[in-house]
Formats: C-alpha cells, sequence, structure tokens
C-alpha cells in the first residue's frame, strides 16, 4: 500500500459527474443530507452530525452515502452557484440527488463539479485534512483522486 | 464497471438529445441521460406521466433553471402535475413569507405553469383525479407521493427530485433503474403485525406510528407488512391510513415502496412479494408505543396550535373531522388551528358542508402550501399537536417546536381543551 510518508496514493474510481478540482479532505462520519444540514455559506448546521460547525465550502468531501430529501438536489446547486460548494464529492455508493444538482449547475453556470464514486475501503483511506487532486471524466468513465499525506 | 457505458438510446432519443426537438427538450435528455449513466442504466423507458416537486422556492438556482427552460420554450410532453409552493395563492394572507420567497416563489410557480404543468398544488395528487394505472411507469417527486403511487397504486417510480422531475415531464423518458425494474420491488424485510392488538390497529394514530417503525427497520430497502386490517376500496378510510403511514415511513427512512399482504395490488400473497433472503421482525404494541413518542417530542401538557393535513388533507378526513366536529364546542381561543389540503379537495369540502364546519369551530384552512414548509404559524408557538407522522418528524427541526402525535378525534379534543388530551388506554 502506498501513501506513506509524503508518498502520494491514487484511487480509481468511477465518474459520476466530470471534473477537476484540488482541495483539502473532509471525510464525513456520518451521512449528511445538504437539505436542513447545511446553511447557506456551506457550513454544517445538522444538530446530530458529529461534524457540525465545519464547512464543506471548497473541501473535497468524502462520504459513505447521502442521505435524505430529495430537496438536496436544489441545495447543492445553491451552493454552487453562490460559491459555498464542495470542490469535489467523493462517494462509495451512486446518489442521483447530488449527481442532477451538478447536472443542473453545469447546464446554468457553466460550472464542472466532480464526483466520483470510489470503493469503500478507498474512500476510507482518504482522512479529514490530506490533499487531493481529483479528476473525472465524462461519465461513466474513469475517474482518479491522488491524495498526499496530511 | 469503470468505463462502460452500457446505455443505448433509441433513434428518437438520439434526436432529442442532438437538439432536433428542440434545445429545451436536449437539455432535459442531457440531465436524464446524465442520471442513466450515473446510475448504470441500460436504457430509458416512456413515462405516462410526473409529478413535480421544484415548485417550492429553495432559492435562486432553481429559479433560473426553472426560468432557463421557460425561456428555450420547454412545454411538458406528458401529464405534470405540481406539489405545493411557498405560498398559498388562494388565502394570501395566511402565508408570513419573507419577500425573496414571497417574490421568487411565485415567480417559481409561474414558470412551472408556463411549461404546461398542471397547478393542483398538492403533495397528494392521487387526491386531486392523478392516478396512474397498475404497471405503468411515472416520475413523480414528494417522498409521500412516490410511496403511494408505488405501493396503492402499483405504478413504478424510482424516488425523483428537484429538475429531474420537470426534465422527465418535458423528455418523457426517465433511466430504466431503480424501483422501474421488476427485481427491485421484491421485499427485503418483513414485518408481521399480527400480535398487535386489533384495537390498535383500528385506531388511526397507530398508522404513522407503523410508519415510524417501517421508516426505521427499512431505510431505503422494500418491505412486505403481514397483519394489518383494511380495504382499499372502503371509501377512504384504508386509504387515508396507508397514506399516513408511507408519508411517515418515508421521512423516517426512504422508504419509496411497500407491500401490504392482502391489501395491496402487488402484494395478494406474500410469496408473490417475497425477495430471496428476506427476514421477518414481528411487531409487538410497545414497538408502536415507542415509534409514537418519538414523533411526540413535548414534555408538558400545554399546547398552542393544531396541525392537520399533511400529506394534504382528503374528501373523507375532511369528513370525519365534520363529523367530530358536528354538535360540539368550538376550539379553544388559545389553540390554532390549520388544516391543509387540496384547492380540488377543498372544493368538494365547501361543497358538501365540511369546509364550513371547520371554519365555523375556528379553524383555518390552508391551500397550495402546507403548515412546515412556509411561515403559516404566529411567532410564539411552541408546541403543536398533529395526526401527521410526517409533521411530526420535520416540524420540530424546520419550524423549531415541539410536538405531539395524536389521532385525529385526540386532536379535536385537545383543540377544544386547550391542553393536550390523549386516550393512552389503547397502547397497554
Amino acid at each position: 500500500m502506498s501513501g506513506c510518508g509524503d508518498d502520494p496514493v491514487t484511487l480509481s474510481g468511477r465518474s459520476l459527474h466530470p471534473g477537476q478540482a484540488n482541495g483539502v479532505v473532509l471525510a464525513l462520519d456520518e451521512p449528511l443530507s445538504f437539505w436542513g444540514g447545511v446553511d447557506p455559506c456551506g457550513v454544517i448546521v445538522d444538530a446530530h452530525h458529529p461534524q457540525r460547525g465545519s464547512t464543506v465550502a471548497g473541501q473535497v468531501l468524502a462520504m459513505q452515502v447521502g442521505r435524505g430529501s430529495s430537496s438536496s438536489t436544489a441545495v447543492l446547486a445553491e451552493l454552487i452557484r453562490s460559491g459555498h460548494a464542495p470542490a469535489a464529492l467523493l462517494l462509495a455508493e451512486c446518489d442521483a440527488i447530488l449527481v442532477i444538482g451538478a447536472l443542473v449547475a453545469a447546464e446554468i453556470y457553466g460550472t464542472t463539479l466532480p464526483i466520483v464514486q470510489l470503493a469503500p475501503g478507498d474512500l476510507a483511506r482518504l482522512h479529514t485534512g490530506t490533499r487531493a487532486a481529483v479528476l473525472a471524466h465524462t461519465a461513466p468513465l474513469a475517474a482518479t483522486v491522488t491524495a498526499t499525506s496530511r | 464497471m469503470p468505463g462502460d457505458d452500457a446505455l443505448v438510446l433509441t433513434a428518437e432519443e438520439q434526436s432529442m438529445l442532438a437538439g432536433e426537438q428542440g434545445p429545451a427538450t436536449a437539455m432535459c435528455m442531457r440531465l436524464i441521460v446524465g442520471v442513466a449513466r450515473a446510475n448504470g442504466a441500460e436504457r430509458l423507458v416512456p413515462i405516462e406521466s410526473a409529478h413535480a416537486d421544484g415548485c417550492l422556492y429553495h432559492g435562486v438556482a432553481g429559479l433560473e433553471f426553472t426560468e432557463r427552460l421557460v425561456s428555450l420554450g420547454a412545454r411538458v410532453r406528458v401529464r405534470t402535475t405540481l406539489n405545493v409552493g411557498s405560498l398559498d395563492l388562494l388565502h394570501p394572507g395566511l402565508v408570513r413569507a419573507d419577500p425573496e420567497v414571497a417574490e421568487n416563489g411565485r415567480r417559481l410557480m409561474d414558470a412551472h405553469v408556463a411549461l404546461g404543468c398542471e397547478p393542483i398544488w398538492s403533495c397528494a395528487p392521487y387526491q386531486s383525479g392523478h392516478r396512474p394505472a397498475e404497471g405503468s411507469h411515472v416520475a413523480w417527486a414528494e417522498s409521500n407521493a412516490i410511496a403511494f403511487v408505488n405501493s396503492v397504486l402499483g405504478a413504478r417510480t424510482d424516488r425523483y427530485g428537484d429538475f429531474i422531475d420537470i426534465a422527465a415531464g418535458v423528455a418523457g423518458r426517465v433511466p430504466y433503474s431503480g424501483l422501474h425494474l421488476t427485481r427491485n420491488r421484491a421485499a427485503a424485510l418483513v414485518l408481521d403485525f399480527s400480535a398487535v392488538p386489533a384495537a390498535l390497529l383500528d385506531d388511526d394514530v397507530a398508522w404513522p406510528a407503523i410508519g415510524a417503525l417501517l421508516g426505521e427497520l427499512a431505510g431505503t430497502r422494500v418491505a412486505a407488512l403481514t397483519g394489518l386490517p383494511g380495504d382499499l376500496n372502503d371509501g377512504g378510510v384504508t386509504e387515508d391510513r396507508v397514506k399516513a403511514l408511507g408519508a411517515t415511513a418515508a421521512s423516517a427512512g426512504g422508504v419509496a415502496l411497500f407491500h401490504i399482504v392482502g391489501m395491496t395490488p402487488e402484494a395478494p400473497t406474500l410469496a408473490a412479494v417475497l425477495g430471496p433472503a428476506a427476514t421477518t421482525v414481528p411487531v409487538t404494541a410497545h414497538d408502536l408505543r415507542r415509534a409514537r413518542e418519538r414523533l411526540s417530542t413535548a414534555a408538558t401538557k400545554s399546547l398552542d396550535a393544531v396541525s392537520l393535513g399533511t400529506p394534504h388533507f382528503s374528501l373523507s378526513e375532511f369528513a370525519a373531522l365534520a363529523r367530530e366536529l358536528r354538535d360540539g364546542p368550538s376550539f379553544s381561543s388559545s389553540i390554532d388551528v390549520f388544516v391543509s389540503t387540496s384547492r380540488a379537495v377543498l372544493a368538494e369540502a365547501e361543497a358538501r358542508g365540511y369546509a364550513d364546519t371547520v371554519r365555523d369551530a375556528g379553524g383555518r384552512i390552508l391551500t397550495d402550501t402546507c403548515t412546515y414548509v412556509t411561515q403559516v404559524l404566529r411567532d410564539g408557538i411552541r408546541t403543536v399537536m398533529t395526526n401527521s407522522g410526517k409533521w411530526a418528524w420535520y416540524a420540530p427541526a424546520n419550524l423549531g417546536i415541539d410536538t405531539v402525535l395524536g389521532s385525529l378525534a385526540e386532536c379535536v379534543a385537545s383543540a377544544r381543551a386547550g391542553r393536550v388530551v390523549r386516550d393512552e388506554r389503547l397502547w397497554g
């Protein structure tokens, strides 16, 4: 296994939405609903979420699955419009609710928020604070996530 | 597998995607195809109708998307009904929306009408004449409507939401994946209610509790429920109960399809819906009591308001409320009572005199929207009683209030008494 010390680790996944981004990983301990869980500036406000108070804006957001309401689509699109969206989304399962938010923002605002599906074990190797570069081709082609140590 | 593009489009669909049927159709097809590729769908499937919930205002992006469709000349190509908006267009004085929501929420509702959608403004389209045939493919949004159309009507929808719902209405197609596929409609879990006393199951308050338990145990899985009484052709009582069950299960979990054996169309027998390796969970009255308590956050008997009609009140629920109110005292002046419904059901409730009976008792009737998605309750309201498990699930976070779940009769008794009145004997 690579990724120890300063060696970068490169993970291969499946592109759910194309785009390219660099940022710092925020690995969520529990699923997050954007609707009702994130404020207009991208701060986690869900009272039950262990990472309440963290911001998703500009982060490479890693979570096993999304949670809850289909209104999360509109909330993600609104975060992209206002510049408070994550830089990239890394998921263990395809979540159409979030994919649609990225597709609509691409149509209306020309943004390219990469969304990548990784194997659950690979996703777990990404730790909060790590820097990551995400490259996702047009779905369902390949995607890569290259992470360096903290 | 990464890199595998399994999706095959028909010549008609390729023409739509290429823009030969206009830029709006092409844009909607790009969204449908984008989701189909992410889902790994092998083809699209034509739909017979859609129900869109993007008409509730969540921000500028949704408004700009919908107005872009209008400016590109989009029209829905299948029947598309509309969910609630942020405003009550018939009774504007009841909603105290801030200026942005009032202005943009109205524009968003107008834009959906301009796309050719039917402005029924209801989360219960199945009570406003939109009831797809068993086995038909549809694209419905709004979690309670999704659960109802799949489970009670036996039509087939996956979980759709903002943007994809209206895109499906314009393109007339959705990815052939999720609950459109027969293999994904089998039960992974069986809940057996045969040990629950009949008297409890015969009270309407049991049904949101059943839904909360189902949501907790099933999550997003399909479940079969055995040992539940009722007949969907009894004039509305059973349908209202199953509506309450599904709405609560969709809120407390992510339930989009359940089967009630011997009642719902795909489940004449348990064997007809049982998936491989399904496990069975026996349910007790104690389990239901616990589920009810989770929907009641209030610690005292004090009460400020009562909210009925989430999902929207049906005509049979209006009839039951009018029966409760007949010849009895009015509501306490200290309690605000709201009933949310659709304009179509309200028109019938007016014709039968039910609406006047509610107003004469001191109740207010809200249409086109709902008391937990927009500003209706006055400031200072702290504890609200409801017969809706869905309302009880969302309102504490959305509105910052405490809830008490009760039956329709308990809600009426409490609104008259000015404090919480519940009959605990049923629960053992």
